[in-house]
């Protein structure tokens, strides 16, 4: 019984461990690519492209709330070079500061969620939250190739 | 034999002469007009120092004080390392000691006040086409900052590029202490962006390709390049397919501003840097770049920004 619930657990662990590696370089991509389109939605509302829509601002910072969680989990030793990357091998070299960069931005997501109610209100936020992407990318990314 | 050989040897001399004469740092003759008459303007002297990035290679790295202008920032360059020297105005350590004269004539011919040439990792190659005022009034900014004590390491060349007197061949080349002068068939607010590009803002150093000697390649000048300080490309910012073509006024002021790009991305790398700087700057001056920028004559680069 206990052998079989070792195993188990270890089957468990490297299924969930193959969904996560499939393909990290493309779900990074993909997560990021996301962020990019909610941001591009926030920075047409902020500049007056289009009209502000409050239901528009708070799934921006789902969007980004979401990112902030999850995407350090798509960089295994496994995808450090391959596909399309632009990561940098500094993020290998501590990952734990690279983590805590996302922890900090996904604190900032949460203390601004209120903040998406006025267009006024939401210029303030969006330009604090998107400040997060150029200082990480500065650090994190490659210029591209 | 004997005869062959003193031919050598004069010969040997006449060559070595001859270097001498032509690496001379007197032979720039930028920096060298009479002072800009008038008190120095601070505050213009601080959107000068925004718009010539001075604080992305001079800043204390590591760090979050940008104008503590301590230096140390360390420059890979296919040439070798550079280190950013101390650029606050310590007296000892940095320029505090120096002349307003000196420091034009260091920033717009590159030449040192003890009259040694500057690598031109210092980009005095679009800084000549600063005016005098500017320079003046960014040396009254610099100035106000406070003294930081410390200097840089030494630069870290391999021979030949630790002999700086030859550089005074290559400027003789390549350094034509031109300072700009605005073209009375445009508008204020493009030539106000296109001497901002080309002088203060030096965007050709690293958006543009290079010839084997080192120089912009002037078929490919602001058509982007491989990037100087290490891995990846730079982009073009011409208007071509392949660079800015689809980008409205709006959308170069903004990435200037906040580092976001029309798709929503934002740049990183050393343009994550560049940015601080930009945005520091009046809206005007970004828009005037936006402009200048828009009507350069497109160009074929290898990629563009996302």
């Amino acid at each position: 019984m206990k052998r079989m619930l070792l195993v188990g657990a270890a089957l468990l662990i490297g299924a969930s461990a193959v969904i996560a590696q499939s393909d990290p370089i493309a779900e990074r991509r993909t997560i990021m690519k996301g962020v990019g389109a909610a941001t591009r939605t926030g920075t047409q509302m902020v500049r007056g492209e289009t009209a502000f829509d409050a239901a528009k601002a708070k799934e921006i910072l789902r969007v980004y709330a979401a990112a902030a969680d999850k995407t350090h989990t798509y960089f295994p030793e496994t995808s450090k070079t391959g596909g399309e990357t632009t990561a940098s091998p500094k993020i290998w070299e501590s990952q734990a500061e690279f983590r805590k960069r996302f922890d900090d931005w996904a604190k900032e997501i949460k203390a601004a969620s209120a903040q998406t109610d006025t267009l006024d209100e939401f210029k303030v936020a969006f330009g604090n939250l998107t400040k997060a992407c150029g200082a990480c990318h500065q650090t994190y990314r490659i210029s591209k190739s | 034999m004997k005869r062959f050989l003193v031919a050598l040897l004069v010969l040997a001399a006449l060559g070595a002469g001859g270097f001498w004469l032509l690496t001379s740092p007197g032979l720039q003759k930028a920096g060298l007009g009479p002072a800009p008459a008038g008190a120095a303007n601070v505050e213009n002297g601080r959107v000068a120092f925004y718009a010539g990035g001075c604080a992305s290679c001079h800043a204390t790295p590591n760090q979050d004080d940008r104008l503590r202008l301590g230096g140390g920032y360390a420059l890979h360059s296919p040439f070798g390392t550079f280190y950013a020297p101390n650029l606050s105005p310590h007296p000892r350590d940095g320029i505090g000691g120096w002349t307003e004269a000196a420091f034009i004539r260091a920033m717009k011919a590159g030449v040192s006040p003890d009259g040694r040439h500057y690598y031109p990792a210092f980009p005095y190659t679009s800084y000549q086409r600063m005016t005098d005022t500017d320079a003046r009034d960014l040396f009254a900014f610099i100035k106000t900052l406070a003294p930081v004590e410390g200097r840089a390491p030494d630069h870290d060349l391999p021979f030949p590029f630790n002999v700086r007197r030859g550089l005074g061949l290559w400027k003789l080349a390549f350094l034509d202490g031109e300072t700009f002068r605005p073209d009375p068939a445009k508008s204020a607010s493009l030539n106000r962006g296109a001497y901002l590009t080309q002088g203060l803002g030096h965007c050709a150093e690293c958006h543009s390709g290079r010839t084997v000697f080192g120089n912009i390649a002037e078929d490919r000048r602001y058509a982007g390049g491989p990037n100087p300080e290490g891995k990846g490309w730079v982009p073009n910012i011409t208007p071509h397919g392949t660079g800015l073509k689809e980008w409205t006024r709006g959308d170069i002021v903004e990435v200037l501003t906040s580092g976001l790009t029309p798709t929503g991305d934002s740049v990183g790398s050393t343009m994550t840097s560049v940015v601080k700087n930009t945005a520091e700057l009046p809206e005007p001056d970004r828009a005037g770049i936006a402009e200048f920028l828009l009507s350069l004559p497109p160009k074929e680069g290898r990629k563009g920004p996302q």
